[in-house]
């Protein structure tokens, strides 16, 4: 599903963000990216979500070489396969939980009626059934975040990119976004949630941690999906082609 | 996984683009209101100020169609020696015996016969009136019509009657004619025996006390000249009797004499304020293009404010392609709002304007339907810049904005 060979990128002031980074993720994996701010999390999600190229190195996504292709081919790749949740959720403020999630089917050439009807049915999957007219406003940030994931989902996209999802939530509206995703996966999609919580990383099946730019462990639990119950329970890790740093 | 199909991006439907374009409008309203205005100002003054000159244009079609163009008048010029000159006793005969002429009447103003409303009124009060003995043909040459009362007759020309003129009425503040009403004419009591309506090819009547021929010489010292002679010519012959009417009518001294074209003098009129209408179009251009510079400006704005959108838009797969789109039908829905609202506004104007004139409502759909179009093109231009710039914007940096 996403192969990474070598991966750097550094921004115009000089920073160097990914610094040789090589990563592959199979389809229906569920992935925990952690490591301490500014170690080049979300700049690595970035790249494995088509949003930004990298300077150097080769990223293939879905079979695609995202180097060879044009700006609108990456838009059409993300739109038919790959959805990210925010921390921030971006949702549009004055509009209803069904919109915002309708709107999300947009740029996938649907019907509006097709795009209202899944909308209600994400969001009705998400537990939100009952709040389809509300606006983000009215909705607490638990909710927000799954109005967020009813609109990633929506498309029944094969990738899901989250970058710290929970981020902005307490720990209870965090669990239930969480066992969320990990329906998700459970369902096939191909998760990867970047997130700063230790316990949420370890009851991940994989783990792969960050530091300056680099992959520095990278880790898999076999208790793969029955980790849901408990913090760090099967936590006892395979340590696995750890040392992959150019 | 199945590789390497070609991508191609969905194309949006144009009831989406719509929807996305009506984004903005709809999340600032107040904002797209006020911005929008500024089209609407525009386009309103122009399309007010077409119309308008439209419907008095039509006015004076129509006002030509009924009263006819064929009326000449003739009129005492000035000497050589520059003082005021006369017109024979005998003119209007002579100008009756030109062949193509079917009428002629006549007025000869009497220069001291004052006229006031009483014998008390202060004397500076009703100026602007003058005196006039008028034949008794004159209603059906000029085209002159009584709104109240009578014109002269036989009888009442020879007595202290008076017809006075719309404007001449008004001014001494009397509505109606009637046995009861009488003004003061040269120190006379006249009864008032009618008012005239307007008379737009003789304009000097709306301001004219009338009284007959045979009262004025009698009673008010009147010396007999006519100071203005109209004649009606057949249609066709109008331009000949024009051109040997001043000799006919004096013939001793041709070049003291005016001969004019009243009707020619309306659309004179007419023309200048053609002129005037240019000038206040280019108003409303430059008004126009200030409301383009409006919108621009919102649309900058609009597009700094939600570059966070913009990236959730290109994470949700949206092309630079479809965000220039979106911006661009932003602006064209944001003026085009503008340009219906100050079409309907100018429309409104006009009509109002026209029907309280007693005016034909005329409104040109050209001014209309180019309003509309520059209204697009200002849209498109003023939105280009801010949809270009919207998508270029990095996706990444654009869901870091706050
Ligand atoms: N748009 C950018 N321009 C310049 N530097 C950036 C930009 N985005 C991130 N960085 C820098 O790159 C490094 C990695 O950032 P980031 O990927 O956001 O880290 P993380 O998500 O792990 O906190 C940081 O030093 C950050 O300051
Ligand atoms: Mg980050």
């Amino acid at each position: 599903m996403i192969s990474l060979r070598d991966v750097t990128k550094t921004y115009p002031g000089g920073v160097t963000a990914l610094d040789g980074v090589s990563l592959d993720i199979s389809a229906g994996e569920l992935v925990a990216i952690v490591g301490p701010s500014g170690s080049g999390k979300s700049t690595m999600l970035n790249v494995l979500g088509t949003l930004d190229r990298p300077t150097s190195g080769t990223v293939r996504i879905d079979g695609y070489e995202i180097g060879g292709l044009s700006d609108a081919e990456l838009s059409a790749l993300r739109a038919r396969r790959i959805r990210f949740v925010f921390q921030q959720y971006h949702l549009a403020p004055g509009t209803s939980a069904l919109d915002n999630v309708a709107d999300g089917l947009l740029y996938q050439g649907m019907r509006p009626a097709e795009r209202r009807r899944r909308a209600a049915a994400a969001l009705e999957r998400v537990g939100l059934g009952h709040r389809l007219d509300h606006r983000p406003l009215e909705l607490s940030g638990g909710e927000r975040q799954r109005v967020a994931i009813a609109r990633a989902v929506a498309g029944e996209p094969p990738l899901l990119l989250a970058d710290e999802p929970t981020g902005a939530l307490d720990s209870v509206a965090g669990a239930g976004v969480m066992a969320l995703l990990r329906e998700l996966n459970a369902a096939g999609t191909t998760v990867v949630i970047i997130t700063h919580d230790r316990d949420i990383a370890a009851a991940l099946p994989r783990q792969v941690r960050m530091r300056d730019g680099r992959i520095v462990s990278d880790s898999v639990s076999d208790s793969a999906t029955d980790g849901a119950s408990g913090g760090a329970t099967g936590r006892a890790a395979k340590v696995a082609a750890a040392g992959e740093v150019g | 996984m199945a590789a390497a199909a070609t991508l191609r991006p969905a194309r949006l439907r144009p009831g989406d683009v719509m929807k996305v374009g009506a984004v903005g409008l709809r999340t600032r309203p107040l904002r797209a209101f006020l911005s929008a205005l500024g089209i609407a100002i525009g386009i309103a003054a122009m399309v007010g100020v077409v119309g308008i000159s439209s419907s008095s244009r039509a006015d004076l079609d129509r006002t030509l169609a009924a009263l006819g163009t064929n009326l000449l008048t003739v009129k005492p010029g000035s000497t050589l020696t520059g003082e005021q000159a006369q017109l024979p006793l005998e003119a209007e005969a002579m100008v009756r015996r030109i062949a193509p002429v079917r009428s002629v009447s006549a007025i000869g103003m009497i220069d001291d016969a004052k006229v006031y409303r009483n014998r008390r009124i202060d004397r500076a009060e009703t100026g602007g009136i003058a005196t006039y003995a008028a034949r008794l043909d004159l209603p059906a040459t000029t085209g002159a019509t009584v709104a109240s009362g009578t014109w002269l007759n036989e009888a009442t020309g020879r007595f202290p009657a008076v017809v006075l003129g719309a404007r001449a009425a008004e001014r001494l503040g009397i509505g109606r004619a009637g046995p009861q009403t009488q003004v003061m004419v040269g120190g006379e009591p006249f009864t008032v025996v009618g008012i005239l309506a307007e008379a737009p090819l003789a304009p000097e009547l709306d301001t004219a006390a009338l009284v007959g021929w045979p009262v004025a010489r009698s009673e008010l010292g009147f010396d007999g000249h006519p100071t203005t002679v109209y004649t009606r010519s057949a249609d066709s012959a109008v331009e000949d009797v024009q051109a040997v009417l001043g000799a006919t009518a004096n013939p001793a001294a041709p070049n003291e004499v005016d001969v004019s074209r009243p009707s020619d003098a309306l659309a004179a009129r007419q023309a200048a304020d053609e002129a005037l209408t240019g000038l206040l179009l280019g108003l409303g251009a430059v008004a126009l293009l200030v409301g383009g510079v409006g919108v621009a400006n919102t649309m900058v704005i609009s597009v700094l404010e939600r570059r966070s959108e913009i990236g959730l838009r290109r994470s949700l797969g949206a092309t630079r392609g479809q965000i220039r789109t979106q911006f661009l039908a932003e602006s064209l829905l944001l003026s085009a709002l503008g340009g219906a609202g100050g079409a309907v506004l100018g429309m409104a104007v006009t009509a109002g304007f026209a029907v309280s004139r007693g005016w034909p409502v005329v409104i040109p759909a050209w001014a209309v339907a180019g309003g509309m179009a520059a209204t697009l093109l200002i849209g498109a231009v003023a939105g280009l810049y801010p949809a270009i710039r919207a998508s270029r914007l990095s996706p990444t940096e654009a869901l870091a904005a706050p």
